[in-house]
């Protein structure tokens, strides 16, 4: 029978099925972060369990509230450095080389086309850029994928979202997954895998994959998987050139032994003309709550958010730099810039880009999580309005009482200069 | 296994997700224990009160569709456990959430809408208790002299991790 990407990957780690439906899978990666790692941990030292399946496939990362801001998250970092300690977890990182889960992991090589991969974390569909079954669970699953580097699931349908044509001016991979959540609805894939395809998908560079990859979850997806191609070999070629002996050709032939067969079977096929998105933002409280950009002018914001998971790359600070350049912030309005991991921060250090943002007023953070989830480096007050780079615009995601527009770093910096939500086009 | 049937508490609005379950700012905390006091502490809904009686008498949520969604925070099912809130019955439930109660050895129950209306219907006449009885896959939900039954259905594996109390157990003796 033709299969797709997941049902390969599937198969190929499929461990025991207990039950029918029930699929236990062997775990390529488990990845670990200070908020949802540490009653893991707390529980399997209650267990008298305190052991991890292999120190090397377990990657850690303190970045939701790092430095520390309180005892409380102090001792929640301790908890995960001690722990990684303990176990000889040699791909840790801690304050001066840690950077936000979603970007440091990738960056680092740990994701390969065909893993399977946990994270207590709901934006762990993000690896799925790579061609790689990755899911966000929750603390229990992470323990047991930590003990015994296993997980269940049901094997989810795959929808597949076809993407075709050039992006316009001023429209980005985040207006494109945006509106595909639109399309969705917040709840429309759960329990599936978006299978993302199309010319507009094999043009994207990883980083613009990884941000439609990452917001998956927003319309309730298990994965967002994108098959792995020339894209993914460069980016991974410094990490893998020699598990291949140096020939290219021969990691894409064993890359392709992933890609969905001819025939495979879908759940449903959405087709998208990418030539016909336009810059877009979400509105009140939910992700598939999106609207035109130039038709919600002059909603004002008091502050602009650039960075996290979804758009706090390299590329993301490029965008939104070019339209800072020789800008100011808006009166009232407060800039905050966290570019996502050590590297990109000093990458965007040489280059210029920061100085563009801090030249237009701009905060610039250490790479972490924090305002994204409202837990530090600028929470909201109750009634505010943020401008946002991030994936999620739930009640009180940045804060109690905070209202959060989701867009695409070149429209967050244009609000950031006009004060008010714009269309990022008049500045291009 | 788990206490499971009591008091039921009716939360009417879609999309109901782990933020307004237990909001970031809790998930400092390292011990389950402490979150009970902040149990829905951001849910603004007519005629809901986090702090309210209602909330602590209450042993089951009924609500409406993509129940817990948003962060993967196991933190949610976590405060509805520290508050004997151990099934919570919805249209359909976000993915991570609704394994999260299964892992914790609770029961993220789904029916269909038509159910789920005619338990909020239910709900208009008083307060609803129900007895739930696991081997029969049945829900009885009784208010004054009214009665309504519903059954309920589980996959294998759900009702193998809710009989085991939860899924470390499970995969410990398994794997
Ligand atoms: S940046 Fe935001 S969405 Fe991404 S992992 Fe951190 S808290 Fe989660």
């Amino acid at each position: 029978m033709p299969q797709n990407i997941a049902d390969k990957i599937f198969a190929a780690h499929l461990k025991d099925q207990p039950f029918e439906g029930t699929n236990v899978l062997s775990l390529d990666v488990v990845m670990c972060h200070e908020i949802t790692t540490p009653i893991a941990i707390a529980d399997l030292e209650y267990r008298g369990m305190d052991r991890v399946f292999d120190p090397t496939k377990i990657k850690a990362v303190i970045d939701h509230v790092t430095p520390s801001k309180d005892s409380k998250t102090a001792i929640q970092a301790k908890i995960l450095r001690d722990w990684a300690k303990r176990h000889n977890i040699k791909d840790f990182f801690d304050i001066g080389s840690n950077g936000v889960c979603h970007a440091i992991f990738p960056e680092k090589g740990f994701i390969r086309p065909g893993y399977t991969v946990i994270m207590g974390d709901s934006h762990t569909c993000t690896h799925g850029a790579f061609g790689a079954f990755a899911a966000g669970v929750g603390t229990t699953d992470l323990e047991v994928g930590i003990l015994k580097g296993v997980c269940a699931f049901r094997k989810p349908a795959s929808i597949k979202v076809e993407i075709n044509g050039e992006l316009g001016n001023g429209v980005y991979a985040k207006d494109v997954i945006l509106t595909v959540i639109k399309e969705l609805t917040v709840s429309g894939a759960t329990d599936h895998v978006i299978e993302f395809v199309g010319s507009t998908v094999d043009s994207m560079s990883m980083e613009e994959r990884m941000t439609l990859s990452n917001m998956a979850i927003e319309a309730g997806g298990t994965c967002g998987i994108c098959l792995p191609d020339e894209v993914t070999l460069d980016y991974l070629w410094e990490f893998i050139a020699g598990e291949y002996d140096n020939d290219k050709g021969k990691a894409l032939e064993d890359f392709k032994k992933w890609h969905s067969d001819e025939g495979a079977e879908y759940a449903s096929v959405i087709v998208i003309d990418a030539t016909k998105i336009e810059p877009v933002c979400t509105t009140d409280y939910n992700p598939d709550q999106v609207i035109l950009l130039k038709d919600q002018k002059g909603m004002k914001i008091d502050q602009v958010y650039i960075g996290s998971c979804t758009n706090g790359r390299l590329s993301d600070l490029h965008a939104a730099a070019k339209i800072l350049i020789g800008n100011k912030l808006a009166p009232n309005v407060r800039g905050i810039v966290s570019p996502a991991t050590p590297k990109i921060f000093d990458a965007a250090m040489k280059d210029g880009t920061m100085d563009i943002f801090r030249q237009a007023g701009f905060c610039v953070t250490n790479p972490t999580c924090g305002a994204c989830l409202g837990m530090s480096n600028g929470v909201l007050a109750p009634g505010e309005v943020c401008a946002s780079t991030t994936n999620r615009n739930f009640v009180g995601r940045m804060g109690r009482g905070g209202m959060v527009h989701l867009m695409s770093p070149a429209s967050a910096a244009a609000a950031a200069v006009k004060g008010e939500l714009c269309d990022p086009r008049e500045f291009l | 296994m788990k206490m499971f049937g009591g008091e039921v508490i009716f939360l009417d609005r879609e999309n109901i997700n782990t933020d307004e379950i237990i909001p970031a700012r809790y998930l400092t905390e390292v011990k389950k224990e402490a979150l009970k006091p902040y149990l829905l502490e951001d849910l603004e809904l007519e005629g809901f009160d986090s702090n309210g009686e209602k909330l602590q008498r209450a042993k089951i949520v009924v609500s409406r569709k993509n129940f817990g969604c948003g962060s993967s925070r196991e933190h949610a099912p976590w405060a509805f456990e520290v508050n004997d809130i151990n099934i919570v019955i919805a249209e359909s439930f976000a993915r991570i959430f609704r394994q999260n109660m299964f892992n914790c050895g609770m029961m993220a129950i789904e029916m269909p809408k038509e159910k789920i209306d005619s338990l909020f219907a239910l709900s208009k006449k008083g307060n609803v208790i129900a007895d739930v009885n696991f081997s029969a896959k049945k829900i009885t939900f009784k208010v004054a002299e009214d009665e309504v039954s519903e059954s309920f259905e589980l996959s294998e594996f759900d009702a193998a991790l809710v009989e085991a109390e939860g899924w470390v157990g499970y995969a410990d003796t398994r794997y």
